[in-house]
């Protein structure tokens, strides 16, 4: 439009005229705009905001929405009086409540809903005289259409992770170098931006760290802080940051719609940071005299040993190897588990005034009845450190091994020499290690050549124990799977060697009572070839150092676990146990770590009624 | 009203507000006059304030969306543009084309939407109650299509920095052009009835007259300072959204009276509509329509200042914005057209014209109170 044009738009309003309002009377004669409510009703646009909905068996009780609201119109509270709800792991027993007079209807909760559960509808008519009935826990059977929900192209959630750069499989099958190579500063904080704060993850986490506030303090660029709040629940951050099972992980909320905050790799960021914890805060509490023996260096025991220091006892562990750590320093792989990294966190240990005797083993170089009289209190760390055997026909043979004894003999005597075909009995995640540092091996020692690991387990895919991360790390260096199959005996060529394995179609793992008892379908048979056969089907204790008429005090649980109280005590006063040993272990670093220091506050609790 | 004390006086005291019908929203004016002839005029806000600035300094970015909108309720979406451009400023973010063109549209329909209701209110303040009727009608039809696009009717809280928060509804398009179109025969009408009606011309001309020098001086913007001859509008001088792909000219009269000011607005209404009609064919026909943004949890805006404006019916409408880094504006501040057209230049205005025509030369400026009290 140009200039002149405006200027004649102008001058067509700078003469009046009495007569021309007068043509408004027709409107006198047309329809009204107006709807005639009820009779006529106006269709409710389909993203209208109005009162919520909520599918409250699908809510977790995150509380997102209620930090999200502006308004502050939202809490959480007890479901139960209007819809009983079911207590999941990973959940909150709580579900929002919304206030109608605070809330602006902006829908932000409805966006930042991990599960979806959260909607708005198209109803916004509420008439009552009773002001306080304007405040009520949402739900579907209040039967609402849904208007205003979320979607996953326009969310303010992060719904993707960052990629963790790792080396490849052809690569890392070559070398015992650490296969993930770490977060950079850049990455760490756009993974620790995703984080929502609300805290569902420190249920799964066996020790219940303060993960979003460690998380908040990654991102904020303070690592020092964030590696004190992980020392306040767990004494071995560095570690759990590289082979934790991150339970926590499992229940992140972003699991619903996208990728779970890499939980882990965070952790593993903040403590690589700092070369030693020297620089960060701690607190000390002053000398009390006490002394306490810790039998066993695994992760209970420093853990242990670890909060007991900070408490101001005097501890001191017994170690029988040469290596302090237990399965960290002996089992778990150098390339999950770098040597400096387990020695940065002992030394650690050590600095709070905790001595490490090693090559020291309790009932030969030192007595336990000793350890009974001249300490305060004994705290039992052994762990599972024998191999179960599952008492295969013609596993007497040298070439069929235990895998934690062949784990450390990779690990801490340097062995490299492998056979060309070899079988792994076992499908959890000490199976996995010992497939892949096997794969490393057979690259090593016979490179090029043709080589083979397979492993044979009960379960099949869908049960099997190990971490989804492995069995994929496995397959990728090519590692052959036979699950749902079950060892019955190993078969020998006529020089009395090795030449393969006999396994059944397994039928069923547990019986009717949901115990382990397998059965097989004797029919369906194969011979898996191999030379070399380890054996990665559990482990056990040995307690042949308790003197007999201890031992006889000693309680056990009906899964021949040690019983302990909930403070980690056994039947024995003064003796504590963790680790491995007691129910509440789930076979992993994080639950021993969890009851190592459980007990710690036991023992200290004891100490100071003992005054 | 109230005698003054002592000696008898031909004065007395006036107050007109917080409510009531010739205050366009919660404001109050203690005016002295003699006779019905004003004589002083003094401005008394707060009775609307709800620290909306002090407020945002304590919620997070995203959780302002819910507050800015309501600190103009004919057209709250320049808030929601001015916000969201300020942050998108600070952290450098640029927003897709196709965003550029919703927000145009949703800003040019809200702009219809406000002088609409100014519309009704200035012609009630002469009155003429039919225009109003007629013009609250047909912003409801505005503000159905809002409740399309954005699920609410009056605080749609859609645009968004990164963008807008959803994309059009299938088939809004050719509803927004029915609307335009609908319009654009209705003006007719208005004119017929309002604008080119002598009675009107006879009442607003000359009245509250204002020179091109004062109000420069005075800080007018919008309508107010397009009326004395200046052709000053963000949309053509720091183009947003789509604005600098758009054909358009700037309506400018010389007078500087009430009915320049009018006569702007009402063809400003006719050049929005033209702009939405642009809008929707220039517009990428697909294409995200928002810019991924940080975690709003941890949505640290990056340590700054500045000051981001769009032209609102009134006037420059802009957000200044101090960030320090965190996941909370440091300050922010709101520059409402209303400020300056209530403070200097309806104080002065007022000095002088009947009591009658009070209501009328407040309308003719188009305050809104809210945007002083922030």
């Amino acid at each position: 439009m140009s200039k002149e044009e405006m200027n004649k738009r102008v001058e067509q309003f700078e003469n009046g005229s009495l007569i021309t309002p007068l043509s408004s009377v027709k409107y006198l004669f047309k329809k009204p705009h107006t709807l005639q409510y009820p009779k006529e009703e106006k269709p409710v646009p389909e993203r209208f905001r109005g009162f919520h909905i909520n599918d409250i068996d699908k809510c977790i009780g995150c509380g997102n929405c209620r930090d999200i609201c502006p308004c502050a119109a939202i809490t959480m509270v007890d479901p139960s009086n209007v819809h009983p709800i079911e207590v999941k792991e990973g959940s909150n027993p709580v579900r929002p409540q919304i206030d109608y007079g605070r809330c602006s209807y902006c829908g932000l909760c409805v966006e930042v809903c991990p599960t979806g559960s959260l909607k708005l509808s198209k109803d916004l008519i509420y008439t009552s005289p009773d002001a306080d009935s304007f405040v009520w826990i949402p739900l579907e059977e209040q039967g609402r259409e849904p208007g205003f929900t979320q979607t996953d192209e326009i969310t303010p959630l992060m719904l993707e992770k960052v990629e963790m750069p790792e080396l490849e499989p052809d690569v890392r099958k070559k070398t015992f170098e650490e296969i993930i190579l770490g977060f950079n500063e850049e990455q760490a904080k756009k993974e620790a931006m995703r984080c929502l704060g609300c805290g569902i993850c420190m249920q799964g986490c066996p020790a219940h760290m303060k993960i979003p506030e460690y998380i908040q303090a990654i991102f904020d660029g303070d690592n020092k802080l964030s590696v004190s709040y992980m020392l306040e629940d767990n004494a071995l951050p560095g570690i759990c940051g590289r082979i934790c099972t991150h339970a926590c992980q499992d229940d992140c909320v972003y699991n619903y719609r996208g990728d779970a905050v890499q939980i882990m790799w965070l952790k593993r960021f903040a403590t690589d940071q700092l070369k030693d914890y020297s620089e960060v805060e701690l607190e000390k509490m002053p000398k009390t005299g006490k002394k306490v023996a810790i039998i066993g260096s695994g992760p209970s025991g420093l853990s242990a040993a670890y909060y007991l220091a900070t408490m101001g006892h005097s501890v001191t562990i017994f170690e029988k190897r040469s290596r302090a750590g237990g399965a960290l320093g002996l089992g778990i792989p150098l390339y999950r588990l770098p040597i400096y990294e387990l020695d940065k966190e002992i030394n650690h240990i050590k600095s709070m005034g905790v001595e490490i005797k090693l090559n020291t083993e309790v009932g030969k170089d030192v007595s336990f009845e000793e350890l009974m009289k001249n300490y305060d209190a004994v705290y039992l760390g052994i762990g599972l450190s024998y191999g179960r055997s599952i008492r295969l026909k013609g596993e007497d043979h040298p070439d069929v091994i235990q895998a934690i004894d062949f784990l450390r003999q990779v690990k801490v005597e340097g062995r490299r020499d492998i056979a060309k075909r070899v079988i792994v009995i076992g499908g959890g995640n000490v199976a996995m290690d010992v497939a892949r540092t096997v794969v490393r091996l057979q690259q090593i020692s016979h490179g090029g050549e043709d080589t083979m690991v397979q492993t044979v387990s009960l379960e099949d895919w869908d049960i099997m124990p190990a971490s989804k991360e492995e069995v994929e790390g496995a397959l990728e260096e090519g590692v052959i799977f036979n699950p749902g199959w079950g060892p019955k005996q190993v078969i020998f060529d006529e020089n009395g060697k090795i030449k393969g394995l006999e396994v059944l179609k397994v039928k069923s793992i547990f019986d009717e009572n949901h115990r382990f008892h397998p059965t097989f379908f004797e029919d369906q048979s194969k011979i898996l070839e191999g030379n070399y056969i380890i054996e990665a089907v559990g482990q056990m204790y040995d307690f042949s150092f308790i003197p007999k008429d201890l031992f006889e005090k000693l309680k056990f649980t009906p899964r021949r676990r040690v019983w302990v109280d909930e403070y980690g005590e056994t039947s024995i006063p003064g003796l504590f146990a963790g680790g491995d040993l007691v129910p509440t272990s789930k076979g992993n670093a994080i639950s021993a770590i969890a009851n190592g220091h459980r007990a710690a506050i036991g023992i200290d609790r004891y100490l100071q009624d003992k005054k | 009203m109230k005698k003054r004390r002592g000696k008898m006086s031909k004065s007395y005291e006036l107050f007109i507000g917080p409510n009531h019908p010739g205050i366009p929203g919660n404001f109050s004016l203690h005016l002295e006059l003699e006779g019905d002839t004003i004589v002083s005029a003094k401005g008394d806000p707060g009775y609307l304030h709800r620290a909306f600035e002090k407020g945002m300094e304590n919620r997070l970015y995203i959780q302002n969306l819910a507050l800015i909108p309501r600190i103009c309720v004919p057209e709250p979406d320049i808030n929601e543009a001015a916000y969201s451009m300020a942050i998108e400023d600070l952290m450098g973010v640029e927003i897709p084309e196709r965003a550029k063109y919703i927000r145009t549209i949703v800003l040019e329909l809200a702009r219809t939407t406000a002088y609409l209701l100014w519309m009704g209110g200035y012609a009630a303040s002469l009155g003429l109650y039919t225009l109003s009727q007629w013009a609250t009608g047909d912003r409801d039809y505005a503000i159905d299509l809002f409740a399309e696009l954005t699920g609410a009717r009056v605080y749609h809280m859609y645009i968004w920095p990164g963008g807008v928060r959803r994309d059009l509804p299938a088939g809004w398009e050719d509803e927004v052009l029915g609307f335009v179109r609908y319009l654009k025969d209705k003006l007719t009408d208005y004119d017929n009835l309002f604008f080119k009606n002598a009675m009107f011309i006879h009442r607003a001309r000359g009245v509250a007259k204002i020179t091109q020098e004062q109000a420069l001086e005075w800080g007018a913007t919008g309508p107010v300072l397009k009326a004395t001859g200046v052709a000053q509008d963000v949309r053509k001088d720091a183009p947003y959204a789509a604005y600098g792909e758009l054909d358009f000219e700037i309506p400018v009269l010389t007078e500087g009276d009430s009915w320049s000011r009018a006569i702007v607005r009402r063809i400003e209404i006719e050049n929005a509509l033209n702009l939405i009609e642009q809008a929707v064919k220039k517009m990428p026909k697909k294409g995200p329509v928002w810019t991924k943004m940080p975690n709003p949890f941890k949505w640290y805006v990056p340590e700054g200042e500045t000051y981001a404006k769009v032209e609102s019916s009134r006037g420059e409408h802009g957000f200044f914005m101090v960030s320090d880094g965190t996941e909370k504006p440091y300050r922010v501040a709101v520059r409402g057209a209303s400020m300056p057209h209530m403070f200097t230049i309806a104080e002065k205005l007022l000095v002088g014209a009947r009591l009658a025509d009070a209501s009328h030369i407040l309308l003719s400026l188009d305050i809104c109170p809210p945007e002083i009290d922030r």
